[in-house]
């Protein structure tokens, strides 16, 4: 801190505090000097472009048709505000399914990369080097536009055995109608909520959560239980078929191909990152592992669940939740093949329609930037919880 | 203990003469036993390794015969040479298709008689790319000269044209196909790497607000996704600045790119700077070397060297973002192929499955050859370090 007497005195500007100090200064003078040009900028530009400003469209009549909603939605009696929770519910909809999808390919490729056998070992990591290679809008075209384009018209529909038609304009299945449905869903739910709790309870006390008991008691709780409810109150499972029209199919569920064309996309392409994470994750854990895992008589399927897996995921799990949240930004893509996702609904059609680039644009990021940060959060969080127990 | 050598030769148990050579035995060894070791280890893997063999079997000679053998390789008339004819029923792929458009594909809608501009430029990129990614090139540091000043002015002046000197002006909106796929990702390269040092330094600052500019910027960008990064620059941007200085569509897209991947290499940077030990900073200040110095000099030719892999593997995925120009009307080699596929003279069976298995190609063999080059420098830099 202080200088030794005698020493020559420094200049000015070579005092590294006041020197960072005049550069922060200097730093925070430009930037705001940028945003105050950009934002005198926009106002002049929109109002020359008579372009209102600020979040009132939010609750104008929308007056477009969405192919896919989850929510009620209609043209006429909607609003753009409404529109948007229609394409995030269904961006949500397609993200979760396919990380579901990608996790299970992912692990399985993953670890078959390491199989002892050949053929096995070879095939994956082809897998891996053909699918990272080549990008992923090429493969959701041609998903798309080579594949799903190429089923039959309507009139030539394929006939699935329980009443379903399969063409070109997505795949059309009965809908379950359950009597008592609501019921059902709640006893359901509270099973699987009442199982993890027990599993949770009997790794707590020490056991091995893996017992006949467990796995009985555990049965009971998610199948069982609902089963017994079903008989009690008389639930009856009725489907609503599709009807095939002249043009075109009506009722039944429906499945759009730009769905399916993004989810076989998105799961078959981050599958193979996570097949990379994966692998990275099991080489992680010391091969000394393995041996005593062996020496104790374990097989090489026990072995893998019960010692390599657990240890590998401190290893995978931040890696993967990376891929999780490339996934979720990549769903994006689904502008081009048409699937009504939040940006193909508010950044392109709701943009064109009110003009307010500003603000479509600007949430439209803050929805992914959010949840983008909550994810790094919570793995901040659980890394250093991880980071305790290795101690 | 002097009596040991006449006790050894009493024990009975011990061998006194010289034991048979046997011939190891021949179950781990040749191609048998390396089927036994690899393909039929146990029940289970023996079945997989069935089941892929006939799985190949099924699969390979359809896909063989698609591709090659009853492919159409020549033809430029149009449709009729890819449908199905007496002769081949059951037409394979339509590379007459790939000849025809393969200008198309490579310099889009660019005039004529100007396309060896392009070709020049893809020279003086190779070149480029050659003395930066070979790493016993002489004058590296006339390389980096070359590659983030000589070659981005040389480039403009090329493709865009200066009348002064003869070049007449080529509007962007006519650049397509491969040179716009590689104009993209080089700009993406070429200004990251210097802004993402930048920002990864900014980060690793003591100075709180500039440490704070870089975070914010930094987890912004990686936040969101390119697409809205790039929405952002075409209709957000214009609106930013006077009307007069409005960036055309192309200046947009690459701002946008530019933007992102340099959020990206930020990270890529600080991690290659996060593994140079502190022992390097204090002997640099032991020396009397300022902040800039000692960077220079000491930290970044460390830092960036052990980082070349990841900053090729982050190549590779901006290579591949680089499709996303899609979106903002910029005519990439991707959405050539899109133009071209729904062109009606061609319109067959097979087009789009033929476009998009040749862009798929292309792609391949540019990335896997940058993922084969990284990893070729990791184990080299590995070499380095085992010694």
């Amino acid at each position: 801190m202080t200088r030794p007497s005698g020493a020559a005195p420094v200049p000015t500007l070579g005092r590294p505090r006041l020197r960072g100090l005049l550069i922060q200064a200097g730093l925070i003078v430009v930037v705001a000097a940028l945003a105050w040009v950009a934002v005198i900028n926009v106002a002049e530009n929109l109002a020359r472009a008579n372009i209102a400003t600020g979040f009132d469209f939010w609750n104008v009549t929308a007056g477009f048709d969405i192919s896919q909603t989850l929510i009620f939605y209609s043209a006429q009696a909607s609003t753009y505000g409404r529109a948007f929770w229609v394409g995030f519910l269904n961006t949500v909809l397609v993200a979760a399914l396919a990380i579901a999808l990608a996790t299970i390919i992912g692990f399985v490729v993953g670890i078959a990369r390491l199989s002892p056998n050949f053929l096995v070992a070879k095939l994956a990591s082809g897998y891996v080097e053909l699918i990272r290679n080549i990008p992923l809008l090429l493969q959701l075209l041609f998903w798309y536009n080579a594949v799903l384009k190429a089923l039959p018209d309507i009139r030539d529909s394929v006939m699935l055995p329980g009443g379903g038609y399969l063409n070109i304009r997505g795949l059309f299945l009965p809908a379950p109608n359950v009597f008592g449905g609501q019921t059902l869903a709640l006893v359901l739910l509270g099973g699987i909520v009442a199982a993890i709790a027990w599993r949770w309870w009997r790794r707590k006390t020490g056991r091995i959560a893996a017992t006949p008991l467990d796995i009985a008691v555990m049965a009971f709780l998610v199948l069982g239980l609902p089963l017994l409810v079903a008989i009690f109150i008389e639930a009856r499972i009725s489907f609503a078929y599709p009807q095939m029209g002249r043009f075109n199919i009506r009722g039944g569920l429906e499945i759009l191909p730009e769905f399916v064309a993004l989810l076989a996309g998105l799961s078959i392409y981050t599958a193979a990152f996570i097949a990379e994470v994966v692998r990275a994750g099991l080489l992680s854990v010391p091969k000394g592992q393995t041996e005593a895992a062996y020496s104790l008589g374990l097989r090489r399927g026990p072995t893998m669940r019960l010692v390599v897996v657990p240890q590998a995921m401190r290893v995978i799990v931040p890696p993967l939740t990376n891929q999780y949240l490339n996934l979720f930004k990549n769903s994006t893509l689904a502008v081009a093949i048409g699937y009504p996702d939040l940006v193909q609904i508010f950044t392109g059609t709701v943009l064109n329609n009110t003009g307010q680039a500003v603000e479509v644009v600007v949430l439209t990021m803050a929805v992914y930037l959010t949840i983008s940060l909550a994810t790094s959060l919570a793995m901040n969080i659980y890394n250093k919880r991880v980071m305790l127990v290795e101690r | 203990m002097s009596d040991m050598a006449t006790t050894t030769d009493t024990v009975l148990f011990v061998r006194t003469q010289r034991a048979e050579r046997v011939a190891p035995p021949k179950g781990p060894r040749g191609p048998l036993g390396w089927a036994r070791a690899h393909l039929f280890s146990s029940p289970f893997n023996g079945l997989l390794t069935v089941l892929i063999v006939a799985a190949i079997a099924w699969v390979v000679p359809p896909l063989l015969d698609f591709l090659v053998f009853h492919a159409v390789w020549s033809g430029d008339d149009g449709r009729e040479a890819c449908l199905a004819t007496a002769q081949n029923p059951d037409p394979g792929a339509c590379w007459a298709f790939v000849r025809t458009w393969i200008n198309f594909f490579v310099y889009g809608p660019y005039p004529m008689e100007e396309r060896w501009r392009v070709n020049v430029f893809f020279a003086l990129l190779a070149v480029g790319l050659v003395w930066m990614m070979w790493l016993d090139a002489p004058r590296r540091d006339l390389g980096a000269a070359y590659f983030f000043l000589a070659l981005p002015a040389a480039s403009v002046v090329l493709l865009h044209g200066l009348p002064m000197i003869g070049l007449e002006t080529i509007d962007t909106a006519l650049w397509g196909g491969v040179l716009v796929t590689l104009v993209v990702a080089t700009v993406g390269i070429v200004v990251s790497l210097p802004v993402g040092v930048l920002l990864a330094l900014g980060r690793r600052s003591e100075m709180p607000v500039v440490k704070l500019f870089s975070v914010i910027f930094i987890e912004f960008v990686r936040g969101v996704p390119l697409i809205t990064v790039l929405f952002m620059a075409s209709v957000m941007l214009p609106l930013f600045v006077p009307p007069a200085w409005s960036p055309d569509k192309l200046m947009r897209a690459l701002v946008g790119i530019a933007i992102f991947s340099s959020a990206y290499m930020a990270e890529v940077v600080r991690a290659g700077l996060q593994s140079i030990p502190k022992g390097q900073y204090e002997a640099a200040a032991a020396l009397g070397l300022g902040y800039w110095r000692t960077l220079a000099l000491v930290i970044l030719p460390q830092a960036l060297k052990v980082t070349i892999p990841n900053i090729v593997n982050n190549a590779i995925a901006l290579f591949k973002d680089t499709t996303l120009v899609f979106f903002v009307g910029i005519f990439d080699f991707l959405r050539t192929i899109e133009v071209a596929r729904n062109d009606p003279a061609w319109a067959t069976p097979v087009t789009s499955f033929t476009g998009y298995a040749f862009a798929a190609m292309c792609y391949f063999v540019a990335c896997h050859f940058m993922s084969r080059y990284a990893s070729g420098v990791e184990r080299r830099l590995g070499a380095a370090d085992r010694r």
